[in-house]
């Protein structure tokens, strides 16, 4: 099984066999490097660029503008604060051209905390994302989806943005991607390049197949009666893994993985709350303000007379940063505890 | 008399429908040891005139009511009119690529754009090909001649040029990644970035960088910010020649733009130009577009020339002008009777329609459902 940031990388190779991607690039996104995470090794289009992320999103829309196809790289979401006008600039040119120019951009980006980061590794994105109308954001929290919507953010004519959740990035999948071989031993033996010397390394690209994840579409990891939790990217698997154990105290969870922040799948989120009555939001974005807040709101405006109890969101502090010393990171942005006892509590609120 | 938009379509014919044998065409117009022969000079000097007409016109709109907001470029039609005319035009990247700021008018009329399409953005109307009455006036947006749409972010477009200019080295061929914009956004990181990017050792671009350097940003003198002695030599560094002009002078405009695109056009490489221009009604209707009258008027000053050099004759510089208010003036009174956008046209051309979008497979509607 590939982890994510493999999964990331054998979509990228497809986008450049089948669907026409022109260009992959950034800062050490090209040999010998292959990206810091190693998203974009052995890649046959991908460069390195200045380091320079205006000039990075500038050039995509530049190559976008001539009909090409690029796919760019920001080395950390935390470094993505300085495009923010540029992501602004790329999500209207449709728009305000009055639908004379497209921008088929796709923008990846490692977000979130999780690999002990401290102040400039380990912001989230999502919420300032989600305030760039004209662009889709999405967020895998496994190696199956991550290949499914780079797929579809390749394919799909507008900006998209892939965030990618550092912590996951080297988790292995438990599904197979099509085309995939058993053994991941035999994969990254194929793909992941040599330490080294790489100067005449070139992959073995095994023949993995299209299989998209359109936007808009969740996926109901756990189904239960209780209550429901909706998350994505890193704090998703905490959610399953509480909800499962939760399961001993007779509770049980519909946990939605969102995977699309923008748009959302609002019908699969109406239905289970509609269901359940009860509802908490997971992610570890701060708290003001935070993508959660807008799917609170809708939840509450439309749902007021069909909820049970209050509705919660476990969000990350609104704190500067996020420092060094564990201590401030399980202090500041949600941890498994943390989220089983938030869900332990909207399960046992009196209704 | 023929109508307003037919008498200029064809400027060949011009003069001897409206006024004899005037033109001297064999005269030359001097500009140092360049010069320009006369029927050049009369076609930039034609366009030049209809160029200051629209803005006049559109400037009124501004006061009038027909419109809110203006920005544009008296003053700049000189340089922009000789840019216009050596355009290679076309769509993609076998062509030229624009990437505009909001004065250049005169590029586009020089490119053929009629002035009802430009008016259509100052009315904001739903026929306005731009923008659908989006944006501001001089906020142009054509795919089929590479006018990447301008935005009103200071400079950004200095990112984008080397995107293109990318595609038209792998292309092959000899397009160019035209780029412009005023002295004040040359402070902006994304001046510096168009450099370095079009500059990467051996993967040079072919960028025509332009400054057009009117002296202010708005109300501060580019002066009392910045030290280097012409923003055309922050280039060397890179190795990209440049160059600083008279924009006020076509002719030696003329020429200049010939050496920066023969340049990019043949090294497939960057070239920086900086043009000198006057701002003849201040940065935009919002400091009172009041008319500016001890800064040069590349208008007058052509146009005395012409005369002097025999080129043209008084009598026909005011049919010249009189034809040009015209057409203005027709095309303010055909684009007013045109449709507005409807409320339903807020969301429209958000999202390209998506086969892997299961909200929106073909446009933005709302939130979602
Ligand atoms: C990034 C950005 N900052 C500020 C502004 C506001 N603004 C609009 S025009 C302008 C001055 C631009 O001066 P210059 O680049 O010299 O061009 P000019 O208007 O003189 O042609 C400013 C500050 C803006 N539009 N974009």
């Amino acid at each position: 099984m590939a982890t994510l940031v493999q999964a990331v990388r054998l979509a990228l190779h497809y986008g450049e066999e089948h669907l026409g991607v022109t260009d992959v690039f950034g800062e050490d996104v090209g040999p010998p490097l292959g990206g810091v995470f190693t998203a974009t090794q052995g890649l046959k289009t991908a460069w390195n660029t200045p380091l320079d992320e205006r000039g990075i999103v500038g050039t995509a829309m530049g190559i976008a503008y001539a009909g090409g196809r690029p796919v760019f790289e920001i080395q950390f979401c935390d470094y993505a604060f300085n495009v923010i006008d540029l992501l602004k600039v790329a999500g209207n040119q449709r728009w305000g051209s009055a639908g004379a120019y497209p921008m088929p951009i796709v923008m990846m980006t490692p977000t979130g905390a999780g690999i002990r980061g401290s102040m400039y590794h380990s912001h989230s994105y999502e919420s300032w994302a989600s305030r760039l109308p004209g662009w889709k954001i999405v967020m895998p929290s496994d190696a199956l989806d991550a290949y499914g919507l780079m797929l579809s953010a390749i394919i799909d004519p507008n900006p998209v943005m892939v965030l990618l959740p550092k912590a996951l990035l080297r988790v292995r999948g438990d599904k197979l991607i099509p085309g995939e071989p058993d053994d991941p031993a035999e994969l990254s033996k194929r793909i992941d390049a040599p330490l080294g010397d790489r100067s005449k390394w070139v992959p073995d690209w095994p023949a993995v197949e299209k299989y998209l994840i359109p936007f808009g579409v969740g996926e109901l990891v756990r189904e239960g009666q209780t209550a429901t939790v909706i998350s994505y990217g890193r704090t998703l698997p905490l959610c399953v893994q509480a909800a499962d154990e939760l399961k001993a105290q007779g509770f049980s969870f519909d946990v939605i993985d969102l995977r699309s922040i923008f748009p959302y799948d609002w019908q699969m989120i109406s239905r289970s709350v509609l269901r359940t009555g009860r509802v908490a939001i997971v992610n570890e974005d701060t708290e003001v303000t935070n993508f959660g807040e807008h799917l609170l709101r809708r939840i509450t405006e439309e749902h007021f007379y069909d909820l049970l109890v209050r509705p919660r969101l476990v969000q990350g502090r609104h704190v500067p940063g996020i420092g060094l010393n564990p201590i401030y990171e399980s202090n500041s942005v949600p941890q498994l505890d943390q989220i089983r006892d938030a869900l332990r509590t909207l399960a046992t609120d009196p209704a | 008399m023929p109508s307003p938009q037919k008498s200029y379509s064809g400027s060949e014919d011009y003069l001897p429908h409206r006024s004899g044998p005037a033109i001297k065409a064999g005269r030359r117009v001097f500009s140092g040891f360049d010069s320009l022969p006369g029927d050049r000079c009369l076609e930039i000097y034609k366009i030049m005139v209809r160029a200051r007409a629209v803005e006049e016109r559109t400037l009124k709109m501004s006061k009038s009511g027909e419109g809110i907001f203006w920005v544009g470029g008296p003053g700049e039609e000189a340089f922009n009119v000789c840019l216009g005319l050596q355009v290679q035009k076309g769509c993609g990247p076998a062509f030229d690529y624009l990437h505009l700021h909001y004065r250049n008018l005169g590029i586009m009329l020089a490119m053929g754009m009629s002035m009802a399409d430009h008016i259509r953005q100052m009315a904001m109307t739903a026929t306005d090909r731009h923008s659908r009455g989006r944006n501001f006036v001089c906020h142009y947006a054509m795919p089929e001649w590479n006018v990447i749409p301008v935005t009103s972010v200071i400079a950004v477009q200095y990112v984008m040029a080397p995107g293109t200019a990318l595609m038209q080295k792998r292309h092959g061929g000899n397009g160019v990644s035209v780029v412009l914009g005023g002295d004040a956004g040359s402070s902006e990181g994304d001046f510096s970035s168009c450099m370095v990017w079009s500059t990467r050792p051996g993967n040079e671009l072919p960028v025509l960088m332009i400054v057009t350097n009117n002296g202010f940003g708005i109300s501060t003198s580019t002066k009392t910010q910045h030290s280097e002695r012409n923003i055309s030599d922050r280039g060397e560094a890179f190795g990209i020649p440049g160059e600083v002009v008279d924009g006020n002078d076509p002719v030696a405009t003329w020429f200049a733009l010939e050496r920066a695109f023969e340049h990019c056009r043949t090294t497939r490489r960057p070239f920086l130009l900086e043009a000198m221009v006057s701002r003849l009604h201040g940065h935009s209707s919002s400091s009172g577009a009041a008319r500016v009258h001890n800064e040069t008027d590349c208008m007058r000053d052509f146009e005395r020339r012409l005369i002097q050099e025999g080129v043209i004759h008084r009598e026909l510089a005011e049919l010249v002008w009189h034809d040009a208010r015209e057409e203005a003036d027709a095309a303010v009174e055909q684009v007013m009777s045109e449709p507005m956008p409807t409320p339903d046209d807020v969301d429209r051309f958000t999202y390209a329609p998506s086969p892997v979008d299961a909200v929106y497979p073909e446009d933005y509607t709302g939130l979602p459902r």
